[in-house]
């Protein structure tokens, strides 16, 4: 079980380590890593932790996926959680209600998607567009068109606070990861899902409850959502409609695709998604070590992942299993 | 109609075969077809029937034998190919592009060009006098998907016969359409077999059959079973053709006779219908018993099944297990009354092709479960390994995608999936269908010994002489409704067919061709 999973992992942190190589031979300085005001600082901590919000997307993505589906509203209702977490502490509310109301608003958001899709049958690409688009609006409704600014001592520690020097995102993502990883694979709901994805109607005609199922994987999405939405706003103290979580649906399904996952459904793996979330997140920071204009970014950025998913398409490990036995033939 | 009878073939077949892996769909199959003939190519589902078209245009490129046009052998590398040497296909799902026009869709890919430029103008005038031979006088500049099935369909037979022009195939082309449609349609068939096409129909309704062709091929199993002209056939004859059964020949099995049961049966169902589906039926099945289904091909034997398993749900009646009534309306209260259903389409409807053997094993029992309990790995594995083991599924180990093995073996893998769950009702919809010879008699086998524990069987299947084995009573479905019940003596192959054919209906089609002919 344990090779297995190292097998399935493998070209992701092959990936992971040669884009880090080649960051570090661009620039010399990039595994320093310092301690100051109780919170570790360096290149390496910073792709850990910038990468958070793609991180915590790509775990709900990642099911999404798995039973067939897309969600590209994500990066849509990390503004509506974000604008919610703002407007409850400027309403003088505590943390904790803080929090429950803005991850209530992202589960709320993913039984919309769940319902349109598992209920009313609308393509998941259509069903979540819907939202993906009016989410902004809704959130501006919410900030009513301003950028919230929020001083909350709480809420900012959710985004730039550490424990144990560890940066907060760093931790919300590792242990939501680690917890949807639990729970789907201690459970039988990674083996129903990849039915699911694999044949729906072979699934539901075994008794799975595909429906229930499907609405869950769209709540588990809107909820990393949330608290991606909650960390990217408190790292700005402020909750921007426009901008929160602009195009990061887009990084997070990458994330999943550089992980492995077929986005035709079926087979998943969270920890090769969020490896590949860390992929993206280090080649941006890669590429502002480097001392590129930044105007080169979104171009390199591309040309980089084109050779990852490359080398990782199947057209070309034909090409590479036809290429070995002649060579072992000299 | 008078056919010369030495007219040359326009198309032949000879010694065809074409396997896959696991099954040999078509073998050493011979086949004819004269010009000015519409020739009706029958057979059960998995008969071979679909393989032996795939190889005429090209979808599939076959194993061995030859195929002749015109006396010259061809090889027809895709569809593409086969339409320009001469063979066009019409299909039941119009594979034509329904937000295109009617003209575009019959020029797609040879418009007229007027100065390097499609011409709409000329394009339309074209299809209007193209679509006045069919004598289809519709607008030839709206959207194809404004026009019923029916037109779609003589639309797309257009497109075919003017880019192939010598054979055209028509895979299931009535079946979407109402009776007047069907007319329209053979007034349009009869008109391109005085043009001198030859027209291979195929078609599982069979009053359709003999209003409209003049010879039928039937295949079984991949082998060709025999070319009649279709007046010397009649509908007993060619059920017999079909389901594999020469009267004449050899001993009659009687099934086993079933006891005379006066218990109250374990299941019972009564008056449970769908319409538009099944007509309302009764049926009983007692604990230990099989029960057979036999029917033709869209008769309403799967449409029972799906009934029964709530994968439809039920207009009326009700379902009772030991005297007390159960909800029918999902597979998920199926499988809580402890149903199980193999689906006659393994592929869609069975298999999870991408999980392995042990996945694919434990799925019903552990969907049954609920996801929290979670069937441990070792006891998945020693599950896998026991069904691997007790059903003889050839599989190099339980971790295999089950997509990766035989079709005698995926049905074994379907099967232990739902004996996992301990089922006491076992539906079975065609189980023997597509799978090799060792594995069809494991799994006959199989059927008899889960009687024998005490579990109830629906088994439907085409193959009547199976059914006469394992089979304490069988239900005959005709025309969407159950038609009879067969016990005891009167379960033979005989009665079945008997059963299946009769009344010989009027049929609509026959008394309207005279009025055109």
């Amino acid at each position: 079980m344990n090779a297995r999973f190292l097998r399935r992992i493998a070209p992701q942190i092959a990936t992971l380590a040669a884009v880090v190589a080649l960051i570090a031979f661009v620039f010399p300085g990039f595994f320093d890593i310092s301690l100051a005001n109780g919170r570790l600082y360096g290149s390496p901590i910073d792709i850990l932790n910038r990468g958070a919000p793609v991180a915590l997307l790509a775990i709900g993505m990642t099911l999404v996926i798995a039973t067939g589906g897309i969600d590209l509203s994500v990066g849509a209702v990390m503004a509506i959680c974000g604008a919610v977490a703002a407007w409850c502490v400027r309403q003088d509310y505590g943390l904790v209600s803080t929090l429950a109301v803005s991850l209530s608003a992202g589960l709320a958001c993913g039984v919309w998607n769940g319902f349109l899709v598992a209920v009313l049958r609308i393509q998941p690409i259509v069903a979540t567009l819907i939202l993906m688009v009016a989410g902004r609006g809704i959130a501006q409704l919410i900030t009513e068109g301003a950028i919230l600014t929020f001083n909350h001592e709480g809420l900012i520690f959710m985004g730039s606070g550490a424990v144990f020097a560890i940066p907060t995102p760093v931790l919300l993502w590792l242990a939501m990861g680690a917890l949807v990883t639990l729970i789907v694979r201690r459970s039988a709901l990674g083996l129903l899902i990849e039915a699911i994805g694999v044949n729906q109607r072979a699934s539901m005609l075994s008794g799975v409850n595909a429906r229930v199922l499907i609405v869950a994987v769209y709540m588990t999405s809107g909820l990393c959502a949330a608290l991606a939405g909650i960390i990217a706003a408190a790292d700005i103290r402020g909750a921007d409609a426009n901008n929160a979580g602009l195009w990061l649906e887009l990084d997070a399904i990458l994330a999943v695709v550089i992980g492995g996952t077929s986005l035709l459904g079926g087979r998943f793996s969270i920890v090769a998604s969020l490896i590949g979330a860390m992929i993206i997140q280090a080649v941006n920071t890669g590429i502002l070590l480097s001392g590129f204009p930044p105007e080169f970014n979104l171009v390199i950025k591309a040309g980089i992942i084109l050779v990852i998913l490359v080398l990782q398409s199947p057209a070309l490990r034909v090409a590479t299993t036809f290429i070995k036995p002649a060579r072992s033939l000299r | 109609m008078n056919l010369v009878p030495e007219s040359p073939p326009l198309l032949r077949a000879e010694h065809l075969s074409k396997s896959f892996p696991g099954t040999k769909a078509l073998d050493d199959v011979g086949f004819a077809l004269r010009a000015s003939e519409v020739h009706a190519l029958l057979g059960e589902n998995g008969a071979g029937k679909s393989t032996l078209i795939k190889c005429l245009t090209g979808a599939y490129r076959r194993d061995a034998g030859d195929i002749l046009l015109d006396g010259r052998s061809i090889d027809p590398k895709d569809t593409l190919h086969a339409q320009r040497l001469g063979i066009g296909t019409v299909y039941q799902e119009v594979n034509l592009l329904p937000n295109l026009t009617v003209a575009e869709n019959l020029f797609l890919g040879h418009q007229p060009m007027r100065f390097g430029l499609i011409s709409p103008r000329r394009m339309n005038a074209d299809a209007e006098a193209l679509l006045a031979q069919y004598g289809l006088a519709i607008d030839p500049a709206r959207q194809l998907d404004s026009y019923s099935v029916a037109v779609q369909q003589v639309v797309a037979i257009a497109r075919a016969v003017s880019l192939s022009g010598k054979v055209l195939i028509l895979d299931e082309p009535t079946a979407s359409l109402d009776q007047h449609e069907v007319q329209m349609l053979f007034g349009v068939i009869r008109g391109l077999k005085a043009r001198g096409l030859g027209i291979i129909f195929i078609s599982h309704f069979l009053d359709q059959v003999f209003a409209i062709s003049d010879r039928i091929t039937v295949l079984r199993n991949g082998r060709l079973v025999g070319t009649e002209p279709t007046a010397n056939i009649d509908r007993l004859k060619l059920i017999n053709m079909m389901l594999g059964r020469e009267l004449a020949e050899e001993t009659r099995k009687t099934g086993r006779v079933a006891p005379a049961r006066t218990d109250t049966a374990k299941f019972r169902f009564e008056g449970m219908g769908k319409r538009g589906r099944i007509a309302p039926f009764d049926l009983d099945v007692h604990a230990g018993e099989v029960v057979g289904m036999a029917g033709l091909l869209g008769s309403g034997r799967t449409e029972t099944a799906e009934l029964l398993f709530g994968v439809s749900g039920h207009d009326g009646g009700e379902a009772r297990k030991d005297g007390r009534p159960v909800r029918l309306a999902s597979p998920r209260d199926a499988v809580a009354a402890g149903f199980g259903f193999l689906p006659e389409d393994r592929k869609s409807h069975g298999i999870i092709s991408e999980l392995s053997v042990r996945e694919n094993i434990v799925l019903a029992l552990q969907a049954r479960l609920g996801w929290m309990k979670r069937i441990s790995s070792r006891r998945q594995m020693a599950m896998a390994d026991d069904f691997i083991r007790r059903l003889d599924i050839r599989t190099s180990d339980a971790e295999k995608p089950v997509g990766q093995l035989s079709g005698g073996n995926q049905q074994k893998v379907m099967l232990a999936r739902w004996l996992a769950t301990n089922p006491e009702f076992l539906i079975l919809d065609e189980p023997t269908r597509g799978i090799d010879v060792g594995a069809h008699a494991e799994i006959i086998r199989l059927i008899e010994e889960l009687c024998a524990g005490g579990m109830s069987l629906l088994v439907i299947s085409s193959e009547l002489d199976e059914l006469v084995v394992y089979s304490n009573r069988v239900v005959v479905v005709r025309d969407r409704t159950h038609v009879a019940e067969l016990v005891g003596e009167n379960v033979t192959a005989e009665r079945m067919v008997q059963a299946i054919a009769a009344p010989e209906k009027a049929s609509a089609y026959a008394a309207s061709s005279e009025t055109v002919s």
